[in-house]
């Protein structure tokens, strides 16, 4: 059985086409986080928290529920969890704190909470506690989580030109910030908050776009060796259709996971869901279209003589795919 | 054969151990199957988000820090009269404020002039008979407490690390307040210790020793610019002796480098410190000054031993007294990590519920699981039987993954998780591109054989670099990232491990046993 058999898209002549549509995406993005900010969840910004005491037995389910639906912005990033023994049926809301307003608004926040759950009937309730909470992951861990993937991209970056070439580690570093791009400007579109659960789903969507690029770049690696005479713009395309269907089944068997997630996993999974089935996608497209794009660029059209060294791949055999001999090679095209 | 045979008796042994470290304690909890404890008690923890634990809240005596400044600079008013020659007497009156008495009225001036060069965050109100108020100032105050929050706050998050918690949540809550939220922690009394105490080391020349408080006092009350101290109360050296020691100290915990367990002269637990070059100067020119007299070692308010000096000490020392090994270990810990600006105390101490909630936590799980199957519906149909290779390697990678972290006593959280998806989507993905191949292979004419070990050697160099460059980034994330950063970096190193042991060991294993029952090999079914 096979997906695409023997396929030649020029994918590379949309290069042009797919790189305008990157910029124009990341600009809108940019801009709605310049006008409206990055909504950030309790975690980053701080908020309210109150503490409720039930007279009857209230579900965590319940009171998201009630949450969800009469909290002004609903329960996304509303975080309750049940609290002390169980049979005093409390439960702690925490909610994250709207635009600047620090410390003013306690009693205002907290009376929203109940008359949210108060509209959904759960019963008698009394309130054992409200306080103003700072967040969670400070500006330190921030900092140091903005370190840690710069970082982790310059170390990509340095093993692939070791690896490959330095174009290579180019188009993979690239591609990696655009898909970080992309991803940041749906949150913002969507207006999903920041929250730990969307960091992990970064930094989950990251690894499978620079795994996603690699795949397709050692294909090219490989072909550089076999096909000297060809221009490197030919040498990618083909390899992009060779991996064709290893990209589809892979990309595609994730994102029914991420749907899946995005679908049943329930409200607070959404955003971490989200964030992966876009991250998928954008990864998908990226290893494609910015990635390869722009190695052929850096490499310009002229036959590839100098073939990509690579220490590993030396003692398989080059040249084995009859299907490619057979084929007239296509010139590149100017773009 | 044998070769093969070994290879089959690998896989298996790997198999077994891991599912019994990683899932199987875990199904024995669930249907309370038989399982020895001490396998029980390495089963796989869950975090915060994904089990609860133990919720606190402290309150910051903020009173502290600012009893603290107005110590320091009632101490430092005191020596520049005494340079300046100008009687007064310094009294503490609250947290807030000192007073001077008796400053003659001919040296007004001059004591007005000395005052200004010293204190800048109090204000200064002149009584009757040369006696002076100082007030702290009111926005020095609230930046004071603000500070000792936000200092007391970092304080126990290292402490809360360096205890091995992994992935807290710690907030401030209201002004005074922190929110400590621990998971999976069994001994909360330890924890509320390590947290609790305030672990200010002092190290001071000491004066006079008597057995009584009131021997050391001068008219009712310590010297000037002096303090007694109680002993530890422990057995031996410190007993319950009174010391009398300057205010100011020598050096301070601030000063401090590194602690750690060790034992002393006579072998009984004591803790090792390391001064930091500063701290080493500071102590080197105190302890050469006064070789033969004793040198107290206060933690916290009381003098734990009490040493001759025998010679100048620079950067080394230790704190001797009766401690037990778990003392040790927790001192040292407390010393690391350094001192609290103020005492705590405790306001509440619940158990906590999930943050992710269990409602969401069962639909994230049917979801994944719903995932899953999804992905092995699409590999046995594409791949037909090879695609039941693809599912067993799959199946592999959960059990090692799972077995790894339980066995390092990981903690599983939702970035845990995603570190886990991801690691699912590559060994999918690794599975994927060696039965491409193969069929790429197959197609050019290739004996079945021939196909299968090349597809796996060619596919090698591409799994090496997609894994490698994971790892890096990984290093990277661990090294550099916090809490959620490092539990989802640690999972995908482990994962990205054992998923080069089943895609390619595995995995090529398990066609190898499938070739080896055939005589000839013409067709495969992929």
């Amino acid at each position: 059985m096979h997906i695409f058999k023997d396929t030649h898209f020029d994918f590379l002549r949309w290069r042009w086409h797919a790189i305008v549509l990157s910029w124009v995406i990341i600009i809108a993005g940019l801009v709605t986080v310049w006008t409206q900010g990055i909504p950030k969840g309790v975690e980053f910004a701080g908020g309210t928290v109150v503490i409720e005491r039930f007279d009857g037995a209230v579900s965590v389910q319940q009171v998201r529920e009630a949450l969800d639906k009469n909290y002004p912005g609903g329960g996304q990033n509303t975080v309750v969890q049940a609290i002390g023994d169980p049979n005093a049926h409390m439960v702690m809301v925490r909610v994250p704190q709207v635009g600047s307003e620090v410390g003013t608004s306690l009693s205002a926040e907290a009376q929203k909470v109940e008359d949210a759950l108060d509209k959904a009937g759960l019963g008698k309730r009394t309130r054992e506690g409200a306080e103003i909470v700072g967040a969670t992951v400070g500006q330190e861990l921030t900092r140091k989580g903005i370190l840690a993937t710069v970082l982790s991209l310059v170390g990509i970056l340095f093993y692939l030109a070791f690896r490959f070439q330095f174009s290579f580690g180019v188009g993979a570093v690239v591609a990696t910030i655009h898909d970080l791009l992309i991803t940041l400007a749906f949150l913002a579109f969507f207006r999903y908050d920041m929250s730990l659960n969307v960091i992990a789903a970064i930094l989950t969507m990251t690894g499978f776009s620079t795994n996603d690029t690699i795949v397709i770049f050692d294909r090219i690696r490989e072909n550089l060796r076999s096909m000297r005479r060809d221009s490197m713009h030919h040498v990618i395309n083909e390899s992009i259709n060779q991996t064709l269907t290893r990209t589809v089944i892979t990309s595609g068997t994730a994102l029914l996971t991420a749907l899946a997630l995005f679908f049943f996993g329930g409200e607070v999974l959404h955003g971490f869901a989200f964030t992966m089935v876009v991250g998928i996608i954008t990864g998908t497209y990226s290893s494609v279209f910015i990635a390869a794009a722009i190695v052929s660029l850096w490499r310009g059209t002229a036959p590839t003589r100098a073939a990509a060294h690579a220490p590993g791949t030396a003692g398989a055999a080059p040249a084995q795919q009859p299907q490619r001999k057979q084929k007239p090679q296509r010139k590149a095209r100017a773009s | 054969m044998t070769n093969l045979r070994w290879k089959i008796v690998t896989v298996i042994a790997v198999f077994i151990i891991f599912f019994a470290v990683g899932p199987y304690p875990i199904l024995a909890a669930r249907y309370h199957l038989p399982a020895p404890a001490w396998l029980m008690d390495k089963q796989l923890k869950l975090g915060l988000d994904l089990k609860g634990g133990v919720h606190l809240v402290l309150r910051v005596q903020t009173e502290d820090a600012l009893r603290l400044e107005t110590d320091l600079e009632s101490e430092r008013l005191r020596d520049a009269l005494r340079t300046a020659n100008i009687p007064g007497n310094v009294v503490p009156v609250s947290s807030t404020q000192f007073r001077v008495d008796g400053v003659p009225p001919g040296q007004d001036a001059a004591f007005r002039q000395t005052a200004n060069e010293v204190q800048t965050n109090f204000e200064r109100s002149s009584g009757s008979n040369g006696s002076y108020t100082f007030t702290m100032r009111a926005n020095v105050q609230v930046n004071l407490r603000a500070e000792a929050v936000v200092q007391a706050r970092q304080t126990i998050e290292r402490r809360v690390n360096e205890l091995g918690v992994t992935e807290p949540s710690i907030t401030q809550q209201g002004n005074d307040q922190i929110m400590v939220q621990l998971p999976g922690v069994t001994d909360v009394e330890r924890a509320k210790q390590i947290m609790g105490s305030q672990g200010l080391l002092e190290l001071k020349i000491v004066e006079r020793v008597a057995g009584t408080k009131e021997e050391l006092m001068t008219n009712g009350q310590a010297p000037e610019g002096m303090e007694i101290l109680p002993g530890s109360g422990g057995s031996g050296d410190a007993g319950t002796m009174f010391y009398l020691v300057k205010r100011a100290a020598a050096v301070t915990g601030r000063d401090l480098r590194n602690a750690r367990p060790s034992l002393d002269e006579n072998n009984r637990p004591a803790v090792s410190f390391t001064l930091n070059t500063e701290g080493g100067r500071k102590f080197g020119k105190v302890s050469g000054e006064n070789v033969g007299r004793q040198l107290a070692i206060i933690l916290d308010g009381r003098v734990q031993s009490a040493p001759t000096l025998e010679s100048r000490i620079t950067t080394d020392g230790r704190i001797s007294g009766s401690f037990t090994p778990d003392e040790v270990q927790n001192l040292s810990l407390i010393l690391r990590s350094g001192a609290l600006p103020a005492t705590l105390t405790y306001l509440e101490e619940r158990t906590i519920g999930p943050s992710l909630g269990a409602d969401s936590i069962r639909s994230g799980v049917r979801a994944s699981i719903a995932g899953l199957v999804l992905i092995v519906v699409f590999m046995l149909v594409y791949y037909k039987a090879s695609g039941v290779n693809a599912v067993v390697a799959l199946i592999f990678n959960l059990v090692i993954l799972l077995g790894l972290m339980a066995y390092i006593g990981a903690v599983m959280t939702l970035p845990g998780i995603a570190g886990f998806v991801l690691t699912m989507g590559i060994g999918v993905d690794s599975s994927v591109l060696i039965f491409e191949r193969i069929k790429e292979e197959l197609e050019a004419q290739r004996g079945v054989r021939a196909a299968i070990n090349f597809g796996f050697s060619r596919v090698f160099w591409t799994l090496m670099d997609t894994h490698v460059a994971a790892l890096i980034s990984c290093a990277f994330l661990f090294q550099f990232g916090t809490g959620p950063i490092r539990g989802f970096a640690l999972t995908l190193v482990i994962g990205l491990a054992s998923n080069l042991f089943t895609s390619i060991f595995v995995s090529k294993t398990i066609f190898e046993v499938e070739l080896a029952n055939r005589r000839q090999a013409t067709t495969l079914s992929i």
